[in-house]
């Protein structure tokens, strides 16, 4: 390919072969980092407060609200796309039900390509353009948090992000702004009240990966052990994501001494860390970060009778699990997949968190009545009583106040016994 | 006889008048537009703006010096946070931070440029893809953090506007943008046109021949990537302060190929098509997402549902092979191939 013979019009056809593969190297590239898992609930009983309807609010009109959001539809974190679908599926069904007080809602979910400055531009065209009354349920922790101050200035609520970063829950800076799924920091405190409680002797090793995500886990310690903390955790050890491998941090670890690890990765340092650990024939009691709790892309690839024992945190049911199949949460879960998106793979964690924050939504706009005013839908996302999902694990609840912004900060342990995750114990809190 | 030369003489004034005509008009059109719509088409008018000078970027380099580059996202991202970084931490004001963007990526592309001159065609593709990937790595690195806000990346406050009750904050930007952008294509439209201009062809089409002629094959293929280098960083720059944010995630390799595709499609030795370029990158993934809704909606459910979230990558694909066979040249040589074409036959007219 000298570049010696290209005339002045023409050098193109080589450029255009070269384009295009690159597109369809990185068209090749989907990864997946989420994951959650359990069951249910159900019922409400909030206010709904009935006042004119505010024909101010854009968006909403007699018959119809409309909402928003941003999906990685394409781009590095495309598989995350089941999500925007499956909200997109539920709201479908609920319009097919008569909708929510005689108002059909309208997602528009539009594709941010996992990019920051396309989520900016596609967030203000749902706000300017397509005159949405909030967004709902977009996606990635830099996406959301480019749009954040735009939406905040404009008073617009941007509700259940699907991030599990803290900083959602901060309703003195952000008062517009709610994530919905247990963030990091809730799900290390949780660990944290059950290592205090069952394993106040525990040695503990902490490998985490060096950015927000792994800090809030060790965040999370801390809130929780406070001046225990440096007693408790004997050893932490971090890897950067570009890290071919974690093996010495594990050897590191091991020779601390410790007989509890907390693995707090993303899905590929996490099976290398489980097929290292028993490669070394260190037995620890293990636990694992949520993101990486996928039997498919997590526990095959590292080895399914490797990962016994392991122990994670689970809020939503385990479509995986057999005893799950007659559980009328899942049942009824399944039937509107069969109907609503029967191209979807209904034991895909992604699918069943849009069906869960789908029903949160749901609730939230019941509660709100007849008064579609910004300020009423925020303050209803912020006043959820004991509301419990059908699909989340038996025993959470999800509640907020005008403080507290974490729907969820509940999860019940769980460990992996060579085919599923086994619930034990009893539903843990973190606050 | 005489009709033919009336003809010949007449024929480069009437040229130069069309093409002048032709600018003022897209001038109109650029200044009074955004006057005219919503604050989100000014905010996508600004978006392509900024992906035309990073086009203009890749042209002047890939174009006419025949270097090709995977890896101007790495520039785009390098001017976004040097902005970012004197904007918050040094408190510089907004309309200095892409002239210092563009020294800082001048000054980076040229000893890019120095070290990979001896890199030809598809191994030099090779090495812009490398620094393309890495560079978002090591955005992420503790050691910046304090200054790159490493993984959470920054939030930036967006320029106000001076004067708020002519022009509102997203149409000030718009018109900063666009001045910024003119001036870079005056500078680029006479460089090209100049002696360096004269020596990038001259190495593009044959570089033996260009260095017998007394071309100095390194220093000019190294200024080149620098001059291509700081056309991207004040794009990114400008860029930055159009989002409002940036964060590692905000410059994948995607960035550049964007910008690769922008000067395939424009036409990649030319500096007006840069402008249809960016309006492709920035309008045809939304058009083809709506066209393959439409054609969903038509009564082909059943295959719209299975496809709906791949058909627009595979239409922009397709849209991409289309293009590439049908005018090679991209939509400047189109332009041009048919201009020559409507020329030929008004002399032939002229002479019968």
């Amino acid at each position: 390919m000298s570049k010696r013979s290209w005339p002045v019009v023409t050098p193109v056809p080589k450029l255009a072969a070269l384009t295009l593969i690159s597109l369809g190297l990185i068209a090749g590239c989907a990864k997946k980092e989420d994951g959650g898992a359990a069951p249910t609930g159900g019922g409400d009983k909030s206010a709904a407060k009935v006042a004119p309807a505010a024909p101010t609010t854009p968006g909403v009109t007699a018959t119809e609200i409309k909402i928003g959001q941003t999906m990685p539809y394409s781009g590095p974190a495309s598989a995350y796309g089941v999500i925007g679908k499956g909200d997109v599926a539920y709201f479908k069904m609920i319009n097919a039900k008569g909708g929510i007080h005689g108002r059909k809602i309208n997602l528009i979910s539009l594709d941010d390509s996992y990019s920051p400055p396309k989520a900016v531009e596609q967030t203000r065209k749902l706000v300017e353009s397509d005159g949405v009354a909030f967004i709902f349920n977009s996606l990635g922790t830099a996406n959301v948090t480019a749009v954040q101050q735009y939406l905040n200035d404009k008073k617009i609520p941007q509700l259940f992000v699907a991030t599990g970063a803290e900083k959602w829950a901060n309703p003195s800076k952000f008062p517009w702004t709610m994530g919905w799924q247990p963030s990091y920091r809730v799900e290390a405190k949780i660990y944290a009240r059950y290592l205090q409680k069952e394993k106040p002797k525990a040695k503990v090793c902490v490998l985490f990966q060096n950015d927000d995500f792994g800090k809030d886990y060790l965040a999370g310690l801390k809130d929780i052990l406070g001046d225990g903390y440096e007693k408790m955790v004997i050893k932490t050890a971090s890897y950067e994501v570009s890290d071919p491998t974690v093996d010495s941090q594990l050897v590191t670890l091991q020779g601390a001494g410790c007989d509890t690890l907390i693995t707090a990765a993303t899905p590929k340092f996490a099976a290398q860390t489980i097929r290292k650990i028993f490669d070394l024939g260190w037995k620890p009691f293990h636990i694992l970060s949520n993101v990486s709790v996928s039997i498919a892309s997590v526990l095959k690839p590292a080895g399914l009778d490797k990962s016994v024992g392991i122990v994670t945190g689970a809020y939503l049911k385990d479509p995986n699990d057999p005893n799950m199949a007659t559980d009328p949460g899942m049942a009824e879960y399944r039937a509107w997949v069969k109907e609503w998106a029967p191209e979807l793979d209904p034991n895909d964690n992604s699918l069943l968190f849009a069906y869960g924050v789908s029903m949160t939504m749901v609730k939230v706009l019941e509660q709100c009545g007849d008064d579609l005013s910004r300020e009423n839908i925020m303050k209803q996302a912020a006043n959820l009583n004991k509301f419990t999902i059908s699909i989340a694990t038996p025993g959470t609840e999800l509640t907020t106040t005008a403080n507290d912004f974490h729907p969820f900060s509940q999860m019940q342990l769980a460990k992996f016994n060579g085919t599923h995750y086994e619930p034990f114990g009893e539903v843990l809190s973190a606050d | 006889m005489t009709v033919v030369t009336t003809a010949a003489s007449i024929t480069p004034v009437r040229r130069f008048d069309q093409r002048m005509l032709w600018l003022a008009a897209l001038l109109a059109l650029a200044i009074l537009g955004p006057l005219l719509v919503s604050d989100y088409h000014v905010f996508q008018a600004t978006q392509i703006v900024v992906y035309a000078v990073a086009v203009l970027g890749l042209n002047l380099l890939t174009g006419f010096s025949g270097q090709i580059s995977l890896g101007n996202g790495a520039f785009f991202a390098l001017g976004s946070y040097v902005a970012v970084i004197l904007l918050s931490k040094a408190g510089v004001p907004y309309w200095i931070t892409p002239v210092a963007a563009g020294a800082v990526c001048f000054g980076a592309g040229y000893l890019f440029g120095r070290s990979a001159a001896r890199l030809e065609g598809l191994y030099l593709a090779l090495a812009t893809f490398a620094l393309a990937t890495a560079f978002p790595q090591i955005l992420k690195l503790e050691l910046f953090e304090r200054w790159t806000g490493g993984n959470q990346g920054v939030v930036l406050s967006k320029p106000v506007s001076p004067i708020p009750d002519l022009l509102g904050n997203d149409q000030w930007l718009y018109y900063y943008c666009l001045a910024v952008a003119i001036a870079l294509y005056i500078v680029a439209w006479n460089l090209v046109r100049g002696r360096t201009g004269r020596a990038l062809v001259a190495l593009r089409d044959h570089p033996v021949a260009a260095a017998t002629m007394g071309v100095n094959v390194v220093s000019y293929k190294s200024t080149a990537f620098g001059v291509s280098a700081m056309y991207t960083g004040v794009a990114g720059a400008l860029g930055a302060l159009a989002a409002g944010f940036i964060s590692p995630d905000s410059f994948t390799i995607l960035v550049s190929i964007q910008i690769l595709v922008g000067g395939v499609v424009g036409g990649i030795t030319s500096i007006f098509g840069t402008l249809f370029g960016a309006a492709f990158i920035q309008l045809v993934p939304d058009l083809t997402k709506k066209l393959s809704e439409v054609a969903g909606a038509l009564g082909m459910p059943a295959l719209a549902s299975k496809l709906s979230d791949a058909a627009p990558a595979v239409l922009y694909g397709v849209l991409l092979i289309v293009f590439m066979m049908v005018m090679p040249g991209g939509i400047a040589g189109l332009v041009r191939s048919a201009r020559a074409r409507l020329t030929r036959t008004r002399r032939n007219h002229v002479k019968t």
